[in-house]
């Protein structure tokens, strides 16, 4: 970046980065998780958890006046031949496994929503075709639970795409077996009005390796919660964010990696964009390495790129080491701003000013794009950026 | 015959609040095939010239006007500059991220030339230009000039030079931070893009060193926001000799 900016927390200067050391990730939570929304608080926005987010954008989603209306989200899964999709009751066993709720939203999802989807790959099935979950808003409020499980040694790969317009609060669940293999891609392509709040959790087997690739493009506010813990030493996690922040938008991706078992490795790679006024992007990125997690080897990184004034980041690296015999620890954070000396140099070797903006956004993500590591996917999603810049950058 | 003509030029730069003329009329004619040298002591303008003439926003031209074959300069943008002919390489060039030298030298080569070159003769074009100037060829992978050495950035300006073939190449302060063999093969580099008599330069520097390289037609004393003297490259010579003393204490009328 041509400037690494830093500032203290709080901040309100646009692309600003905000690095907090005092904060742990215990003391960031209003209440111990609960699958149960009456054991958290209404948050009122100054609790840790909270602070960025703007409460009053959330469509009583956090204090308990927005309703489930029948006509709220349309799922539909295409899984090849082989995966079992089933819809479950609120009982069903193979629910909430994976991880408890760790804020009143994500309590509140658990608390109220219908039925789930099960997606289940047998073990030692290796999937050639993506299993496709269409999440489409249909103008209501709902809240969701998926749960997505591997057996020992099944490899797939998931995408996972929201449009539409919607209030959606969910929780999704990554179950991945001994050795298994899982790529998910989570892709926000909402409407400009929508408002999205998850908590993702994985739980990585023994020896499995876990992918997550989370995009974000759309909605007006939109706060994921992808966290991973590791259920046998050998696992491993990347955990793959971008996301381009424009006017009055607010997206907020928050990360917790908790290594609680020894011999695993997590690599997070966050990068965002952002232009245009009130454009509002947080970034949480916690990495916990438990005194049993000897030989963890992480690291986790967050870039943004302001492109114009008017846009503000909040990108908060933590991590807490509790055992010093680990092969690796490291984290990053920089928020760069695309400047009119950069924009000149360009210009001056005759690219005309939108061209410039163009490659300089485009080639801040493909650095990305090419770590995802299937082939159409990473099509896509460059296809899906030239989209966006061409419909944004102007 | 291209043709750049820069006459009376006024320029102000807002800076501490204020506004502050740098450039109090600057004359001066650069046809194709001739080389001229711009000399003269720190903050004497020469840079404000350099980065007035590319079109950089934060000179605001007050007076004069600048023609290339006719047509105002002043009156484009940036790009169309450098569409039209114009070429700075730039003293500080600046840090892309995310960009790579390949993408970045295609992208402005295609905007240039207005078409893309043709893929296969573009490697080759590109690659040969880069062995020239000693760049090993794995610093097309790396973005625009990050983590480069001043030694790489100049080479990097060069090579732009070379491939995007301009009218009117204002080179500025190219030697400064180089070493001897840096500072050679740059002004190879530059003297081969003049030996095809196809381009303009006018090369600032506050040095003789490169003058002992890349012969001028014409040398010019800038001091004070004008060409206060003008001749062959003798004038160099007794700026070696001299030093700036002389015209920056105001001795001497233009």
């Amino acid at each position: 970046m041509a400037e690494a900016q830093n500032t203290p927390v709080g901040s309100t200067t646009a692309g600003a980065i905000a690095v907090a050391a005092e904060s742990t990730v215990a003391t960031r939570m209003s209440a111990p998780p609960s699958f149960d929304v009456a054991d958290f608080p209404v948050p009122h926005g100054r609790e840790e958890e909270w602070r960025f987010t703007p409460l009053e954008r959330l469509r009583g989603l956090h204090d308990g006046t927005a309703v489930a209306t029948g006509e709220g989200v349309k799922v539909v899964v295409e899984a090849p031949e082989g995966v079992t999709v089933d819809t479950v009751d609120r009982d069903d066993a193979r629910l909430g496994r994976a991880g408890t709720p760790v804020d009143r939203v994500a309590a509140q999802a658990y608390s109220a929503f219908e039925k789930a989807g099960v997606v289940s790959v047998p073990k030692e099935t290796v999937l050639t075709e993506p299993i496709r979950i269409a999440v489409h808003g249909e103008g209501g409020t709902a809240f969701g639970h998926q749960v997505i499980e591997l057996g020992a040694f099944a490899e797939a790969v998931v995408v996972i795409d929201h449009t539409g317009d919607a209030v959606l609060a969910a929780n999704v669940e990554y179950l991945l077996g001994d050795g298994a293999k899982l790529t998910v891609v989570s892709v926000q392509d909402w409407d400009d009005k929508a408002v999205h709040v998850a908590q993702h959790n994985a739980l990585v087997g023994r020896d499995a390796s876990f992918k997550s690739v989370v995009v974000t493009f759309g909605g007006d506010v939109v706060r994921l919660h992808p966290r991973v813990q590791y259920a046998g030493p050998g696992g491993e996690a990347e955990l793959f964010g971008l996301y381009f922040t424009d006017a009055g938008q607010h997206q907020e991706h928050r990360l917790l990696v908790d290594h609680n078992t020894p011999h695993c490795k997590s690599n997070v790679v966050y990068k965002g964009a952002l232009q245009g006024d009130d454009a509002h992007a947080v970034w949480i990125g916690d990495v916990l390495i438990e005194a049993k997690a000897e030989g963890t080897d992480t690291y986790e990184m967050n870039r943004n790129l302001v492109l114009t004034d008017g846009a503000r980041v909040d990108s908060v690296p933590n991590l807490e080491i509790e055992t010093g015999e680990i092969v690796g620890a490291g984290h990053a954070s920089a928020t760069g701003r695309f400047d009119d000396e950069q924009l000149f140099y360009l210009m001056a070797r005759g690219i005309p000013e939108q061209d410039a903006r163009r490659l300089v956004v485009r080639g801040f993500f493909a650095e990305l794009v090419q770590q995802i590591g299937v082939a159409d996917i990473e099509e896509r999603l460059l296809a899906k950026i030239e989209e966006e810049l061409e419909a944004s950058v102007a | 015959m291209a043709t750049l003509e820069i006459r009376d030029l006024h320029v102000t730069v807002e800076a501490d609040n204020a506004t502050k003329e740098i450039l109090k009329g600057v004359d001066l004619t650069v046809k194709q095939g001739e080389t001229h040298a711009i000399m003269g002591p720190n903050g004497s303008g020469k840079s404000t010239l350099a980065y007035s003439l590319a079109g950089h926003p934060k000179y605001t031209i007050t007076e004069g006007t600048v023609l290339l074959d006719g047509e105002d300069v002043l009156e484009m943008s940036v790009d169309e500059r450098a569409r039209a002919g114009l070429f700075l390489a730039m003293q500080y060039p600046v840090e892309v991220p995310g960009v790579s030298v390949s993408n970045f030298l295609r992208t402005s080569a295609t905007a240039v030339r207005g078409e893309a070159p043709k893929l296969r003769t573009w490697v080759k074009e590109v690659k040969e230009a880069m062995e020239r100037l000693n760049m090993d060829s794995s610093f097309a992978e790396r973005n625009v000039n990050e983590g480069f050495s001043g030694g790489e950035k100049k080479r990097h300006e060069i090579l732009q030079l070379e491939l995007l073939k301009p009218k009117i190449a204002i080179l500025d302060e190219t030697d400064s931070g180089l070493d001897v063999d840096a500072l050679r093969i740059v002004s190879e580099g530059v003297n081969r893009v003049r030996e095809t008599g196809e381009v303009g330069t006018l090369l600032i520097t506050h040095y003789t060193r490169i003058l002992r390289y890349i012969k001028p037609d014409f040398v010019h004393v800038f001091s004070a926001g004008r060409i206060v003297e003008s001749g062959g490259a003798e004038l160099a010579d007794k700026l070696e000799d001299e030093g700036y003393e002389a015209y920056t204490k105001g001795g001497v009328s233009a």
